[in-house]
């Protein structure tokens, strides 16, 4: 089967075609066939060829297709080749899976949307380009991905696109995220000039060999990188788009802004983890990237009033997590993380458009409330999302994986006491916001009345997501519970798990328990001042400095204001200042010139041919004088 | 035979050419400018002719029949346009005719 490969991102780009071509004639159903179908072939496709790759493991754990060279210029030969690893059939079996649930809940959200094709083609073409990233064997085609993910996402965000909202949000997440592309590009450029190649196989060969550990040219290159992950995941300083992004259909915001595209920073920071490691202090600043983004990311997370808002500041918070386990080596951790966050964050998405939907789109929690008995489905759905997204012990997805990176932050060699505090904050502030969330949202009175009850494929989508969020932390129990590690044994070929320097196994127990307790804190204390003493919060957010610091969080701590002084208006005013460009004045001269000349000569051009006659008589009359007279 | 001298003959060569610019000038009926274009070309094929017997060569002749052949075919267009012009103007003053005015 391993070598039908090529045709999982091939299907969804066939979907695309067919949907821009015929999109306009098709009825919705057609439509919805073409855009579902094609992606739900591609996951059913992946399961075929994950199956194959576990049972008959190709040699070295690697399955390599060249379809084509792209192109070839003096030795420089990138090839439009695929490769399947153990992470990349990670990575393809939840853009699938989790693309085909949501694509399928999309027929329903979108039901009744005068773009209802245009919107199938482009996330079809999202899917395509998600996998082309995460399958390609050379940085290049990674980076024709990375550069279309990027386009669908603005087309998605400003899919409604006749309010100028939802246009500039899509410019934001555009051009911000371009800033740390340009980086990437650059990296790649010091990648090819050292190495002559694009290859990722050999080009992380040849860089261990050639560089040693913490090389001035192994930190750039990897810094580079970094910069481009750092955009792409909307970690600090470059989160500001993602929470604007929410402007786009829920469904979207689902797929792209929560489990597949903005992780593709983590992919590419793993993908390329042997770079990574020649370069500490980038690793380091990995590390602290992600526990700062996570911590900043999560007290905003705090006090949003919008459901989709929270959401959004949660994926930083938690792609903040992964960033945190990779940079302190602990490269499978983040991918589990990865894993089980799309579920959940998928879950959580869905399940709030879902009451998005139910309250004819109505945002804003504080205007929700006592939806547990309206809509049972979606409620459990979304506590299990939830629950999943706190960590709650034992029971979740999400405790397994955070519980992971959180240990690994201590106990790997590159590990420390205040990275895992940091790590145990963020689970206090997750544990918090989720359940404020949970509580604002379908606890309390009654504050507008429900118009759509969720159909099939939006109850479908729902429970097979909720399903994955409990369940898929059974993947890899910690060494404290079991230490049964089917994830990390199967991801060891591509990804090796850090060593543990310190604490051992009893030092995991006592992590976990805190963790734990922590977490249940949280979800108390949520309830407390949530649900129980709903006083008490008003209080504090009335008071004087729970008002200030509530405005500070609710703007995402003044990035954006600050960004705005510092480069947006600096730009806008040299732009004013130059607007009649120097240079400009010279051409300018010289077109004025002509009008004036034209001017003048064209008085000449009377129309009387006579006159004609005469300045012809005159000029003869005149160079026969010249002749005879010099 | 006595001869004249080429002098007299350049002389009324250009005392023709000046009336026929003249004529040009000063004409506003096209046919009337027409004529004054036809005394010119003629007073230059005089000086051709003129200039011919003074050397005494066949080349001022040979260009005298250029100049004819010439002028026919222009008075042949001219004609042709004087008709256009009097069609669309109805009129033959070619001041009338400065639609080219830039």
């Amino acid at each position: 089967m391993d070598h039908l490969l090529w045709l999982i991102p091939a299907l969804p780009f066939a979907g695309f075609v067919l949907l821009v071509v015929f999109g306009k004639h098709l009825p919705r159903a057609g439509a919805a066939l073409i855009g579902v179908g094609s992606v739900g072939l591609a996951a059913l496709l992946t399961l075929v060829i994950g199956a194959t790759f576990l049972s008959a493991p190709p040699p070295n754990h690697v399955y390599a297709q060249t379809l084509w060279t792209w192109l070839n210029i003096d030795g420089f030969a990138p090839a439009i080749g695929l490769t399947l690893d153990p992470l990349a059939l990670t990575m393809t079996f939840v853009i699938t899976f989790v693309g085909f649930l949501i694509h399928l809940y999309s027929v329903e959200y979108m039901r009744d949307d005068a773009g209802f094709s245009r919107f199938f083609a482009c996330m079809n073409l999202f899917v395509g380009s998600m996998l082309v990233l995460v399958l390609a064997d050379n940085l290049l085609l990674l980076y024709l991905g990375w550069e279309g993910v990027g386009l669908c996402s603005y087309l998605l965000i400003g899919f409604w696109y006749t309010d100028p909202a939802n246009v500039r949000a899509a410019n934001k997440a555009f051009i911000v995220t371009r800033v740390g592309d340009t980086a990437m590009a650059i990296g790649l450029f010091l990648l090819f000039q050292q190495f002559g190649t694009l290859d990722i196989q050999t080009l992380m060969t040849r860089a261990a060999q050639q560089w040693p550990v913490g090389s001035p040219l192994a930190i750039a290159a990897a810094a580079l990188l970094l910069g481009g992950a750092v955009g792409k995941s909307a970690q600090l300083p470059l989160q500001t788009w993602l929470p604007d992004a929410m402007a786009g259909p829920t469904p979207v915001s689902a797929l792209i802004h929560a489990a597949t595209m903005v992780t593709a920073g983590v992919y590419l920071i793993a993908r390329t983890h042997a770079l990574f490691a020649l370069a500490p202090p980038v690793m380091a600043a990995v590390a602290l990237i992600g526990a700062a983004t996570l911590l900043l990311a999560g007290v905003s997370a705090l006090v949003q009033t919008d459901i989709k808002r929270v959401l959004a500041y949660s994926t930083i918070s938690q792609i903040g997590y992964m960033f945190l386990a990779l940079g302190v080596g602990a490269w499978p951790a983040a991918i589990f993380h990865f894993l089980t966050h799309a579920f959940f964050k998928a879950l959580l998405f869905l399940g709030a458009g879902s009451v998005i939907l139910a309250l004819h789109h109505e945002q804003n929690m504080l205007k929700m409330g006592g939806l547990r008995r309206k809509l049972p489905l979606t409620f459990w759905t979304f506590l299990i999302g939830a629950a999943s997204l706190a960590g709650l012990p034992l029971l979740t997805a999400g405790f397994y994986s955070k519980d992971w990176i959180i240990w690994d932050t201590y106990a790997s060699p590159t590990g420390n006491g205040w990275l895992w505090l940091a790590g145990v904050g963020g689970a206090l502030l997750t544990a918090l916001y989720s359940f404020r969330m949970v509580f604002l949202t379908f606890y309390g009175d009654a504050k507008t009345s429900v118009v759509h009850r969720p159909g099939p494929c939006i109850s479908i989508a729902l429970v097979v997501l909720a399903f994955f969020a409990l369940v898929a932390g059974w993947l890899e129990l910690p060494a404290s519970m079991g230490h049964w590690t089917p994830f990390s044994d199967f991801i060891h070929p591509a990804l090796t798990e850090p060593r543990i320097v310190r604490g051992g196994i009893s030092g995991e127990l006592v992590s976990q328990l805190v963790t734990g307790a922590i977490v249940l804190a949280g979800i108390f204390i949520s309830y407390l001042l949530w649900l129980a003493y709903p006083a008490l919060a008003r209080k504090i957010r009335q008071s004087a400095a729970g008002a200030a610091l509530g405005r500070f969080w609710l703007g995402g701590w003044g990035f954006d204001a600050l960004y705005d002084r510092l480069i947006v208006r600096p730009i806008i005013w040299t732009a004013r200042l130059n607007k009649d460009d120097a240079f400009d004045l010279i051409y300018d001269f010289i077109a004025w010139l002509s009008g004036r000349l034209n001017g003048v000569l064209s008085v000449t051009q009377t129309g009387q041919v006579r006159w004609y006659a005469v300045a012809i008589a005159l000029g003869a009359i005149l160079m026969l004088a010249a002749a005879v007279l010099l | 035979m006595a001869t004249i001298p080429i002098g007299h003959a350049l002389l009324l060569a250009g005392a023709l050419f000046a009336l026929g610019l003249t004529g040009l000038l000063v004409r506003r009926d096209i046919v009337f400018i027409l004529m004054s274009l036809e005394i010119m070309m003629n007073a230059s094929g005089l000086a051709f002719v003129a200039a011919g017997a003074r050397w005494g060569a066949p080349d001022g002749q040979i260009m005298f029949i250029f100049i004819l052949s010439m002028a026919a075919a222009e008075v042949s267009v001219g004609l042709a346009l004087i008709l256009q012009l009097n069609h669309r103007l109805k009129t033959l003053d070619v001041d009338a005719a400065s639609q080219m005015r830039g």
